[in-house]
């Protein structure tokens, strides 16, 4: 394995040229990708000369962990989620970041107090929060009779058609219980039990034969629109998308919002560390945040950058209420628990697979 | 002896010697010295040209899939990082209760791990066999930056009593050595429980056998479907003038052209429900409108589709071996007073068996391995044992479990393979 | 002999055409009537419709029009596994999957056999072709020759009394397919069966053959016995396929009953048979073999026309002196004389006059 890792990580790291400045950052592609060369990239090598390569990978940490295990690190930058950050992180994997040399808001706010909860760990720090939301089309449901909350998710009587899901447990379980009664503080208390992991899949069972199962993120927005389904969870971004840049009927369910962050982290022998530590302070200071919502409906990670958030690159449509951190969305919102899911995802996904295979 | 395998020369060489071992050269040399050596040069050279496809085949694969393989039975997160408590744990029987020398190695250890920063990944191996125990670790690790004081037991249960559990001293048994079968217990839906016994995961967790057993008949039945299909088409294919069996060619092998997203993504807009075959059976009035039929993200989709992406894989080899096939034969046959079904039987099919043998090994290797078709089309299910593979590669990172199964699913393929060369012979494989 | 055949035909042809594309004929009114127990040979070039007329005598083609009977029943509709036909196929066509004992014993099992008689009869067929120690080997551990025996004796262990060849001895070397058209033919005395034989080769058709037909051009150019196809040949084509032979055009000057003069169109004037011919004036060409062309006065008939010729080169062949001489502006007249103690040397340049007996030399179509 190693060889290959080798060999694999040697062949991508010739695609860099050796210059003396430049940072090799890994991130998820996509329109997220384009976002983040137009916030942070472009405005960074304009002001320090550092040229930035952007590398696409399924997950970044997929490839973190390959090239920490094979001895032989070729990119910077990683764009991970929560979960993996403290993963990696407890593993040694990542260098730990000193929050103090973070930049402080525009309003002197040291950056500790400036970044939401749970944004600033011991090796990373947050860009973005992303909610996975329900969403449904307006076409489907009479007007003064459209589904409002989670529960109306698994109402399939009054709001009939097909529901589209993502196949994992960690995506699933909550909104099951928050369709169940119970309220987002106590999502983790409920599931870490095994009572409220079987209410969860007994709430899952009541829509069992209505689900359609996605697995990347474009596809919920297309069964929607392919009117293979009428109500699914779907990316926030990917669906603001749909609603804004494309006009489809779709509309927004708050309610039971999964929060979720991305977060920048350094791995250990990271080969331009200092450029690297330069990008990520630069990435995540209030302008650069705040810029990112232009080109996508992802909230800032910092306070401070809610308030300088404007209008979408259309120059039209305002941002502030398609992000996932406005007071609406926070309302009844489930915030990702990443040591909980460190602990319970191989018991979960096992017993969330056997659920499905079972008829 | 590789050379002698690579170089058919060398076979003969060796036989040469055995029977004219008494034989000599004109002036006196052994005859077989004498001809091994004119052929060394040779032999030398042949081995050369092979050599960079051999380092090439060593280096990309076989170390690489040695190396996967080895993390199926082989992880030292544990061991390396708690050297003194799977010392004690050497040292001691199973089932013995943690004295406090014990106590005080694993307070020992686990200060220096959470100073080294490795306490993840323990918590991560033993999280394996015991779930929950990762936050365990990593939060007793935080808490024990300031050292630890004796007595050590009570020490660490004021952390957190979690400790006390002898399902976790258990595992921490089982991953004191390096070497465990744990990850192919897992794979079989097996565990140990706190005397080491194996016995089967709770009921509601079962779900890698069943996936197996799935997948093994999935193939099959995809086997058999590219078999029926591909079987009048290959043959329409070798009967046919060159100039139309080109034509028709080129249709058989579009989807080789085809991007595999691409193809199965137009196998979504044709099945699903609001889809294009739905439209027409309701516009046909075939079936009512509420009562669309399912036929995607189900394991109906996985079969159309993985039928469909591996039917060339049948048709070539078929083709290839009925083109060859003189039809004489079946004209010898007829005239020797068979019908044309009795022609078909005993004369013509027979003589495809190699090419069926070849298309079905190909389509059934590729069809259990296959995971990207089934993750788009299959909903819950059509999935596939490798998409389990893939999910503890890419997205739990538990690299021993996606190797396990890998394993499995290996060892499964060459006993299928072996049982094929027995049955068929691997010989008479033509692959095209 | 022939017209006893012609009485009771066994096989018969009726008019038969036969078109692939439905534009041209590749066999144009075919009747041909084959007794029981002959040995009829189709013999012609390649794309001449005898390998056609053949694979619809098996059934694996289908007439255009006409009629084909067999022992007095129609066959046009009868599938080929119905007729009851033993074939043996130029590649052999044996079963490459099973032993020369499975081979033979597939014709018998479709016809629903005991397996003790089927032994029985593979046992006589094997040593029929002296084959019995092979039964069980695959036809790909036999030579050439030995595959040729079994495929034979596939076509015949089922006792057909047709038995159709298609051109079976043209992969085996000079010496072994001499010896087989021998075998084949010796089979065909003792067993009794008709057999219809395809070949292109010339000298096998005239050993073997009770009659032989020459075929051209989808049409039966000649259909007699081989003595009398290689003396009496009816047309410049079956002269000229049929054995060597030397061509004079010409146009005939005299014509008197079964007596011709031609003068020909490089000079001369030379005796004839006619055959095909009508009238005086008439063009023709003037066929005569090699080894009945005399230039000694004391061989030839008395008062026969001689012409010049000039001796270009003389070959010694063994068992006969091949001449090519300059005869009437052709550089390729040959003359064949038996190579006896007393036989005249000719040189090259001599100058010597040719002629032969009228009946040897025959007026036929010009070509």
């Amino acid at each position: 394995m190693k060889t290959t890792l080798i060999l694999s990580t040697a062949l991508t790291g010739m695609a860099f040229a050796v210059s003396a400045q430049e940072v090799n950052v890994v991130s998820w592609g996509g329109a997220y990708e384009m976002s983040q060369v137009e916030a942070y990239n472009k405005p960074f090598t304009a002001e320090t000369g550092i040229r930035v390569n952007m590398i696409a990978a399924d997950n970044p940490a997929t490839p973190l962990k390959a090239q920490v295990e094979a001895g032989n690190v070729t990119a910077d930058v990683f764009d991970v989620e929560v979960s993996d950050a403290i993963r990696l992180c407890d593993e040694g994997a990542l260098v730990e970041i000193d929050h103090a040399s973070l930049p402080p808001a525009p309003d002197g706010t040291p950056a500790v107090d400036d970044f939401v909860e749970g944004a600033l760990l011991d090796c990373a720090v947050a860009n973005i929060v992303w909610g996975t939301v329900i969403s449904f089309d307006t076409t489907r449901f009479p007007d003064g009779a459209q589904p409002q909350t989670a529960a109306d998710f698994f109402d399939t009587e009054t709001f009939p058609g097909k529901r589209g899901l993502p196949r994992n447990p960690k995506r699933t379980l909550y909104l099951a219980l928050i369709a169940d009664g119970v309220p987002a503080a106590e999502i983790y208390d409920v599931l870490g039990t095994d009572e409220g992991v079987e209410r969860a899949f007994a709430k899952l069972d009541t829509i069992k034969s209505d689900v359609v199962w996605w697995e990347a993120g474009a596809q919920p927005v297309q069964l929607l629109a392919d009117g293979e389904v009428t109500m699914t969870t779907v990316y926030n971004g990917r669906i603001f998308d749909a609603i804004v840049a494309e006009n489809k009927p779709f509309a927004v369910i708050w309610d039971g919002q999964y929060m979720d962050m991305d977060m920048f982290v350094i791995p250990k022998d990271a080969p331009n560390m200092d450029a690297a530590l330069q990008y990520l302070k630069f990435a995540t200071d209030t302008q650069r945040l705040a810029d990112q919502a232009k080109y996508i409906a992802y909230g800032p990670a910092r306070k401070s950058s809610a308030a300088l958030v404007g209008l979408y690159q259309d120059g039209v449509t305002e941002m502030a209420p398609h992000m996932p951190t406005s007071p609406e969305a926070l309302e009844n919102a489930v915030m990702d628990n990443p040591e909980f899911w460190a602990d319970h995802d191989t018991e979960l996904t096992e017993r969330f697979n056997a659920w499905l295979a079972s008829s | 002896m590789a050379n002698v395998a690579l170089d058919p020369h060398a076979a003969i060489a060796t036989t040469a010697s055995g029977v004219g071992a008494a034989l000599t050269t004109a002036d006196g040399k052994p005859l077989a010295r004498a001809l091994a050596r004119s052929q060394r040069r040779a032999r030398r050279r042949a081995f050369l040209l092979v050599l960079p496809l051999l380092a090439f085949i060593l280096v990309t694969f076989v170390i690489p899939i040695g190396q996967m393989l080895q993390r199926s039975f082989y992880n030292d997160g544990f061991s390396r990082n708690m050297p003194q408590v799977s010392a004690w744990f050497a040292a001691t029987e199973r089932g013995t209760d943690p004295d406090e020398a014990a106590w005080a190695a694993l307070a020992a250890d686990l200060t220096a791990a959470a100073e080294a920063r490795t306490i993840g990944m323990v918590g991560t191996r033993i999280n394996y066999d015991l779930s929950g125990a990762r936050s365990l670790f990593t939060s007793t690790g935080r808490a024990l930056r300031g050292g630890l004081e004796p007595p050590y037991r009570e020490a660490l249960l004021g952390i957190n009593e979690g400790w006390d559990n002898p399902m976790l001293w258990s595992a921490m048994r089982e991953a004191s050595r390096p070497y465990t079968a744990n990850f192919y217990l897992a794979a079989l839906d097996r565990t140990r429980d706190e005397d080491g016994r194996i016995r089967q995961v709770d009921e509601r967790q079962q779900v890698y056998v069943m996936l197996f057993m799935r997948t093994f008949w999935l193939s099959l039945l995809i086997t058999g479907l590219t078999f029926l299909l591909g079987f009048p088409i290959a043959h329409l294919l070798a009967t046919l003038p060159m100039r139309k069996s080109n034509l028709l060619m080129i249709l058989v092998l579009l989807p080789f052209w085809t991007s595999l997203l691409v193809r199965t993504t137009s196998w979504m807009v044709l099945l699903q429900q609001q889809g294009v075959v739905n439209d027409i059976l309701v516009w046909l009035g075939v079936i009512g409108h509420d009562q669309r039929l399912q036929m995607i993200y189900n394991q109906t989709g996985t079969i159309i589709a993985m039928t469909h992406i591996l039917l060339p894989f049948m048709v070539l080899p078929l083709y290839s071996v009925m083109r060859t096939i003189n039809p004489s034969y079946v004209r010898a046959a007829r005239s020797l007073g068979a019908t044309s079904w009795t022609a078909f039987r005993r004369v013509y099919f027979p003589q495809t068996l190699p090419g069926l043998g070849a298309g079905a090994l190909l389509v059934f290797i590729l069809a259990v391995g296959y995971y990207i078709t089934p993750a788009l089309v299959g909903g819950s299910s059509g999935q596939l044992i490798s998409n389990m593979i893939a999910m503890h590669m890419t997205s739990t990172l538990n690299w021993s479990m996606a190797a396990a199964l890998a394993a499995l699913l290996l060892a499964s393929v060459l006993v299928l393979y072996w049982l094929y060369d027995r049955l068929v012979g691997i010989d008479n494989l033509k692959l095209g | 002999m022939l017209d006893d055949r012609l009485g009771d035909a066994f096989v018969a042809f009726e008019h038969v055409q036969k078109s692939y594309d439905g534009q041209t004929l590749v066999v144009k009114d075919l009747n041909l009537s084959i007794g029981k127990g002959e040995f009829l040979t189709m013999l012609g070039p390649s794309g001449s419709g005898k390998t056609t007329c053949l694979m619809m005598l098996a059934g694996f083609e289908t007439a255009t029009h006409g009629e084909i009977r067999l022992a007095g029943r129609p066959i046009n509709q009868v599938p080929p596994h119905k007729r009851g036909i033993g074939m043996v196929f130029q590649n052999y066509a044996l079963f490459p999957h099973m032993t020369v004992g499975e081979n033979l014993s597939f014709p018998l099992e479709v016809r629903g056999m005991g397996k003790s008689e089927r032994e029985a009869r593979i046992k006589r067929a094997l040593d029929m072709v002296q084959m019995g120690a092979f039964a069980n080997r695959r036809p790909a551990q036999l030579s050439g020759g030995q595959q040729q025996r079994i495929a034979l004796a596939r076509a015949l262990v089922f006792d057909p009394e047709l038995v159709l060849m298609d051109e079976p001895l043209g992969a085996l070397d000079k010496q072994l397919r001499e010896h087989m058209q021998f075998e084949i033919k010796h089979l065909h005395e003792r067993l009794g069966i008709t057999v219809v034989y395809v070949t292109h080769d010339q000298g096998e058709a005239l050993t073997m053959s009770d009659r032989i037909a020459v075929f051209n051009d989808g049409r039966i150019q000649q259909l007699a016995p081989p003595a009398a196809l290689y003396e009496r040949p009816e047309n410049s084509f079956v002269a000229s396929f049929i054995g060597e032979n030397n061509a004079l055009p010409g146009v005939i000057e005299e014509l008197e009953g079964d007596k011709a003069l031609v003068r020909l169109d490089g000079g001369g004037v030379i005796d004839a048979t006619p055959v095909n011919i009508r009238e005086r004036g008439q063009r023709t060409t003037v066929s005569i073999r090699p080894e009945r062309v005399e230039f000694k006065p004391e061989m030839m008939p008395p008062g026969a026309h001689t012409i010049e010729a000039k001796v270009l080169e003389v070959i010694y062949m063994g068992d006969i002196l091949r001449a090519r001489l300059a005869v009437a502006g052709s550089d390729n007249f040959v003359m064949k004389m038996r190579n006896t103690i007393g036989q005249t040397r000719l040189d090259p340049g001599q100058t010597i006059r040719i002629g032969w007996h009228p009946q040897d030399a025959r007026a036929l179509d010009p070509v």
